[in-house]
């Protein structure tokens, strides 16, 4: 993913496409080099931690030209709308928090899942497709200051939801 | 221009310094050491202050006899700091505005590369060839 990600004005359908073909081949990639029932909370931790390097990378330059923060809800905010939208072309749909820490973030239809048949089929293998997007999300907040946990959660296909757990330090 | 550009990580410690080799080098460190609890004051001012201090440029941080030093807070903490020669007078704000700028993509492009190990010291070529040019300039 490069610069042209960001310019929305510029993407093309190929862009979208590219980074999705990418995506399902690094995880059948890490999938057939952790082969094995007990191996797949390793493949899924291995695909958590590079889109932590990336999410890294990519806040770096996202957040080139923009004010600096208020607070951390400034900074989910971002993440919500400017960061989802360069990453997936769409805001996040529903941002909720208990103001404790604790935040939802709701896609009604969730780029990475909408290739994938909305039954409840491959419902088991979702959690490999929510495992880069994760450590995105963890990536970009870490170097914003902000440590986190992140997790994932399907209940119907497309839509997902993003539980990210600050931790005060 | 610039007789010492510094790069500071988030936990305070220096990923790239580097300073005109004709002058004391320790001297340098010792001056970007001291400017780090200004930046940290003018960073934690924002927020109760006014919005147009949102900016990531925080301006001259403070003047000493021979040097004005000019600093530089990214949106991840990273500082960036510029020593200059306070007999330069020449020299405007809007200058050391687009110096800093041009450090941050170039710090961009070295956080974006893939053999870039996020916290260590920055040993990029291109990096440091920009960092060249700021200090030529000068002389």
């Amino acid at each position: 993913m490069d610069n042209s990600v960001c310019n929305v004005g510029h993407t093309s359908m190929a862009d979208e496409a590219l980074f999705q073909f990418l995506h399902n081949e690094v995880i059948q990639y890490v999938n057939t080099t952790e082969s094995g029932e007990t191996e797949n909370g390793r493949c899924v931790s291995k695909l958590e931690n590079m889109g932590f390097r990336v999410g890294q990378g990519l806040i770096e330059r996202f957040t080139k030209d923009t004010a600096r923060f208020k607070d951390e809800l400034d900074v989910m905010k971002f993440i919500c709308k400017d960061f989802w939208t360069c990453v997936f072309k769409k805001q996040i749909d529903n941002l909720r928090t208990n103001h404790q820490g604790i935040y939802v973030l709701q896609d009604n239809k969730f780029r990475l899942l909408t290739q994938l048949s909305a039954g409840k089929q491959y419902l088991e293998n979702a959690p490999k497709y929510l495992a880069f997007t994760c450590g995105l999300v963890r990536g970009a907040l870490s170097n914003l200051g902000v440590k986190s946990i992140v997790t994932a959660e399907v209940s119907v296909m497309p839509a997902c939801k993003f539980q990210v757990m600050i931790q005060k330090m | 221009m610039a007789v010492c550009v510094a790069v500071i990580a988030k936990e305070n410690y220096p990923l790239y310094i580097r300073s005109v080799p004709t002058q004391n080098e320790l001297k340098f460190h010792y001056t970007v050491h001291t400017s780090l609890d200004v930046v940290e004051e003018k960073v934690s001012a924002v927020g109760k202050a006014l919005p147009d201090q949102r900016e990531l440029y925080l301006g001259l941080l403070y003047p000493t006899e021979d040097y004005k030093v000019y600093g530089y807070v990214t949106n991840s903490k990273v500082k960036f700091v510029i020593v200059v020669d306070s007999s330069n007078t020449s020299l405007r704000d809007n200058e050391i505005r687009s110096m800093f700028r041009k450090l941050h993509s170039s710090f961009t492009d070295v956080m974006c590369n893939p053999f870039y190990n996020p916290g260590d010291t920055i040993q990029s070529k291109s990096f440091d060839s920009i960092v060249s040019a700021m200090m030529v300039q000068s002389s």
